[in-house]
């Protein structure tokens, strides 16, 4: 290690931003390709029918055209397989043949020379559908006389899970507090919308498929498939990435057309979405239906949970219809629940697709149990943060396995909970609450806390691929399977290979987010990327530095174990004078002449993949201060504080940002955003008038802090940070909503809480007199 | 979001877009700050065959005062009339009103005469023009001719300009010292007003709506109460009198009638604390 204090848990500044801020980052549509033609969708106008007719004969004669592809000109792709755990019943025909299922459904693709020239097309192609009963709701779907999106199927539940059926959870309670309510359908808004640039030839026979994505390796089986090529022969890389947030780690069936469009034509093959298209083509997030009953003891200890999520999976499944297994697992939250009954059910839709969006399967958890618990502490008399802080699991227990299966590394909850209420100085707020319910003010405070557990590197994704290699110039690269798209891996991972070597932050690259480059990865979804190729390239740079020092003892005639490194290279420890320098142990480590006899000529490099074994689970507590407007029903968040606990720290500056965006978009889903159907499954938001995201406007100034509580994982003792800001958030801010009006008598308000929904509960109240 | 194929003109003087306009027919659009139009092109929800570009015709942009009336070119873009002394001392209401639409790029490129023209009824100057009780120069090749704010706007988006007429500027009665407030409701800073309440009291209370019908209206019904000797409270209650509020994602018109109810006696209150 470096004489040099540690760079580690320092805020370093992004290595990313000046290429983002001199606009030198280069984007998918950014990509030159003058040869490219452009592929433009003719999306289904109609949420269910019978497609009678596709003519494409007028369009086909529109200047520019050079292809229509569509269902009986279809470039013989076959039906497509979105989420493996989904029955093949539910597949997706890449081109809709003889029914369409959602607005937004693909029924043909025009290629033309340019955008303009494609669009004018796609507007001359005429489809004839005969509208069926269209199913938009869950209770429409598990509704005895609804149509079956697909017959041969024999029933609209596409997926479930069920826990703990034959007990009783409730039994010995004395009091149970009962919840109905909904996590809204999101829409996942990448500053980016979806895109993507084929092109034929490179490598030879094969393509390259630039795409904008999360994780290009698992796009890459599904390419090679439809286009029947062998791996190597598909080459997948993402540029710059503006966003993905989820949705964009699903694998998307444009991508299926544009690659086998460009390959037929022999020529690039360009597809850019526009705003209004992304809002139904590209996965959701969300769609629950959710029931809880919570058993307790007067002197409020849980005795037990039952609770109930049915999810939309949209027309097709995706990621999102398996969603509900997370839920299941962290429905528990921080909380020493005995006994968990659980049942999980995902239906289809006449709706789009719904996948994985920030949080994916454990908001939901979180908000139901921390809605269920503030109903009881209404219920009970007892003060939100203490009923919570009664039931927390024991720190002293873990390691632990929770009721419902979750294998939990290490927490302590009591300690970010009070961090919490002392930053937000919870009693003092109390009392102002009630200083303004005796006062009768026509704006009143409300307080809501929330203490979340969630998962990171969900799903089987603890393993990742890593490798560190000096180069014969000094600098080092950095190869992972993660995909940075705004996070800030390069910062982060450069400061890890950079405390171990010792060889500046500068002159250390990554590559990553393409398949030619990189052997095999899982991409960048569900918070994973430090906690698993953090952990690679620290394992990685430690084995490189292993052999730079037997190198560098060899030629200075000393012991390896004596060998120090700097930013120049490796010395005798006391005698930085005689340095080896990283150019000559790069240089020296392929020629056997200079290596001790131990060691075999190569590169100065090393690979592998690191196993955390199973994943982590951050956690952490959120005070949210809103006031309501009684006269109105407006909602004004005052101030939000948030500590959340990642475990150990890499950098304090890369943590803040994902808190900040977390909580923004927390905040979104209990304020203000919400995609929204009519009866005839016309989308109603498919702009960003209609899809309300809030601005830095419509927020205060986030009071984020952390605790740190290492993972005992991985070396690195890190946890993911990428979520934890969405999961705690979004309850607090529901909870002190309600808070601000449970005086009145309301127990809930649905999320969003729009100001006519509060001023209809309001109206409704038992406790309002009525202005 | 591609618009469909249109012809494309500039021109330098009011002349020169009249006479491009008459010769063009019905289908002409005139184009000034785009913040309307080009949105609904784009969605393909319109599709003219000419647009006629004004916006480089510096003389429409200007606000000054003319004896007993401000006088405010209609290419005035809002940023500048928030920031106009004139305004500010004139009429602080249409000063305020302009700085609080959309968001600061709007608020660059958006034009006066565009948010009235468009006769917009969720646009929040054409709310303060009627409260204002401002009249709008309309000029054709008939020549010129006046049209108060109260009888300009006739359906949704329709409004008394002919096709081949040209608005040119807007005259505001000053009213230094009187009472106003402009009182916006919405969930995002950025958005159109779910109800926006313009209120001036100078001797008599004059108040526009933003939102609360197909097109920018008066608070008739309010007005005449206080006329009549109501308080503040009984006013309010008349605030959607005869009105007919849309239904959006935002609001019911149950809501809306509401909130016209409480932003209305809000609106009233705050004029009367600033009247001098």
């Amino acid at each position: 290690m470096a004489e040099s204090g540690s760079i580690l848990g320092n805020a370093v500044v992004r290595l990313e931003d000046p290429a983002l801020l001199t606009g030198a980052a280069k984007y998918v549509d950014d990509l030159a390709s003058p040869e490219a033609a452009r592929v433009v969708f003719v999306r289904s106008s109609n949420a269910h029918g019978t497609l009678v007719s596709v003519d494409v004969e007028a369009a086909k004669a529109m200047p520019g055209v050079i292809a229509i592809y569509h269902g009986s000109d279809d470039l013989g792709l076959p039906p497509f397989q979105s989420f493996p755990m989904v029955s093949e019943s539910f597949n997706r025909p890449v081109f809709a043949t003889d029914r369409v299922r959602f607005v937004g459904d693909i029924v043909a693709a025009v290629v033309a020379e340019t955008n303009a020239q494609a669009v004018d097309a796609a507007e001359a192609v005429v489809i004839e559908v005969d509208p069926l009963p269209v199913i938009v709701s869950q209770a429409d779907a598990l509704s005895a006389e609804a149509p079956l999106l697909f017959p041969e199927s024999g029933s609209n539940v596409c997926f479930g899970t069920a826990f703990g059926a034959d007990e009783d959870p409730l039994e010995g309670a004395d009091v149970v507090a009962e919840v109905a309510m909904v996590s809204q359908r999101l829409a996942g808004v990448p500053m980016e919308p979806n895109g993507c640039l084929m092109v034929p030839g490179e490598p030879d026979g094969g393509i390259t498929c630039w795409i904008s994505h999360q994780a290009p390796h698992s796009v890459q089986p599904a390419l090679t498939a439809v286009l029947g090529l062998e791996p190597e022969a598909v080459r997948v890389v993402t540029p710059w990435v503006g966003g993905g947030f989820g949705p964009k780690a699903n694998v998307y069936v444009e991508f299926l057309v544009a690659a086998a469009a460009a390959m037929q034509l022999g020529r690039p093959v360009r597809w850019a979405e526009t705003r209004s298209e992304n809002m139904v083509a590209m996965v959701h997030g969300r769609d629950y239906t959710m029931k809880a009953k919570l058993g307790l003891t007067t002197d409020g200890k849980i005795v037990g949970l039952d609770a109930s999520v049915v999810a939309s999976g949209g027309a097709y499944p995706a990621l999102g219809a398996v969603l509900p297994m997370l839920t299941q697992m962290m429905v528990v939250g921080v909380y020493d629940i005995p006994k968990v009954r659980f049942e999980g059910t995902t239906v289809v839709t006449n709706t789009t697709p719904v996948g994985a969006y920030r949080g994916a399967g454990r908001p939901e958890a979180t908000q139901l149990i921390e809605r269920v618990l503030d109903v009881a502490a209404d219920q009970l008399g007892i003060d939100p943060a203490e009923l919570r802080r009664r039931n927390f699991l024991d720190p002293a227990a873990f390691p632990l396995v929770t009721a419902t299966g979750g294998a939990y590394d290490s927490g302590e909850y009591a300690k970010s909970l009070d961090a919490a209420l002392a930053a937000a100085g919870y009693e003092e707020l109390r009392a102002e609450q009630a200083r303004r319910r005796a006062a009768g003010d026509s704006v009143q405070l409300g307080i809501g806390v929330s203490a979340y557990v969630e998962v990171t590197a969900p799903l089987g994704l603890h393993t990742e691929y890593g490798a560190v290699e000096v180069h014969d110039d000094g600098t080092a690269s950095m190869s992972v399977g993660t995909s940075s798209h705004g996070q800030g891996h390069h910062t982060a991972f450069a400061m890890v290979a950079s405390e171990v070597l010792g060889i500046p932050m500068n002159r250390i690259r990554l590559i990553n987010s393409d398949t030619a480059a990189v052997p095999h990865g899982s991409g960048t979804l569900g918070s994973r990327s430090l906690q698993t190729a953090g952990n690679a390239v620290f394992a990685a740079s430690k084995e490189v530095l292993v052999r730079a020092r037997q190198i560098a003892a060899h030629q200075l005639e000393a012991s390896p174990d004596d060998i120090v490194t700097s930013e120049g290279g490796l010395y005798v420890a006391g005698v930085p004078s005689r340095i080896v320098s990283w150019e000559e142990l790069a240089v020296a480590s392929r020629d056997a002449s200079l290596l001790p006899d131990e060691l075999e000529p190569g590169p100065l490099r090393h690979e592998g993949d690191f196993d955390g074994e199973n994943s982590t689970f951050p956690f952490g507590a959120h005070v949210s201060v809103v006031e309501v407007d009684l006269e109105t029903g407006q909602v004004t968040m005052k101030r939000h504080i948030a500590v959340d606990d990642c475990g150990r720290i890499l950098n304090p500056l890369l943590v803040r940002g994902q808190q900040h965006g977390g909580i923004a978009q927390g905040a979104a889903q209990a304020l203000f955003e919400w995609v929204q159907y009519d009866k005839d499954g016309n989308p109603l938001t498919t702009n960003l008038m209609d899809y309300t995201v809030p601005a830095a406007s419509e927020l205060p100034s986030f009071e984020a802090s952390n605790t740190e509580t290492d993972s005992p994982r991985n070396p690195l003792g890190a946890k993911g940070i990428g979520e934890s800001g969405t999961i705690g958030s979004t309850p607090a801010i529901q909870n002190a909503v309600i808070d601000a009006v449970s005086h009145l008598g309301i127990t809930h308000i649905d999320m969003p809480c729009t100001p006519e929904r509060v001023w209809r509960a309001l109206q409704d109240a038992p406790g309002r007199v009525a202005s | 979001m591609i618009p469909a194929s249109f012809d494309y003109q500039r021109a330098s003087s009011v002349d020169e877009a009249i006479g491009l306009l008459s010769g063009a027919g019905e289908d002409a659009k005139l184009l000034a700050g785009g913040h309307s139009l080009l949105p609904l092109m784009k969605l393909r929800l319109a599709s003219p065959s000419l647009l006629v570009d004004i916006a480089g015709i510096q003389e429409l942009s200007y606000v000054r005062q003319s004896g007993d009336h401000l006088a405010i070119g209609s290419l005035t873009r809002h940023a500048d009339l928030s920031r106009s002394e004139a305004a500010l001392h004139e009429a602080p209401l249409l000063a305020h009103v302009a700085g609080q639409i959309g968001d600061p790029q709007v608020r660059h490129r958006g034009t006066i005469g565009g948010s009235i023209a468009h006769g917009d009824p969720a646009s929040d100057l054409p709310a303060a023009c009627l409260a204002l009780n401002a009249s709008f120069v309309v000029a054709s090749p008939r020549g010129e001719r006046n049209i108060a704010a109260a009888d300009f706007f006739r359906g949704f988006l329709e409004t008394e300009l002919a096709s081949d007429e040209v608005l040119v500027e807007i005259i505001v009665p000053t009213a230094a010292g009187a009472g106003w407030s402009f009182q916006k409701f919405n969930r995002r800073a950025q958005d159109w007003a779910i109800v926006g309440v313009a209120a001036v009291s100078n001797g008599s209370t004059r108040i526009g709506l933003v939102n609360m019908g197909p097109t920018p209206v008066r608070a008739i019904g309010v007005e005449q109460a206080l006329g009549q000797g109501a308080s503040v409270t009984e006013a309010a209650q008349h605030a959607s009198d005869g009105l007919d509020p849309p239904a959006d994602l935002n609001a019911s018109p149950e809501y809306r009638r509401h909130l016209a109810t409480v932003l209305v006696g809000r609106a009233l209150e705050e004029a009367a604390q600033k009247k001098a």
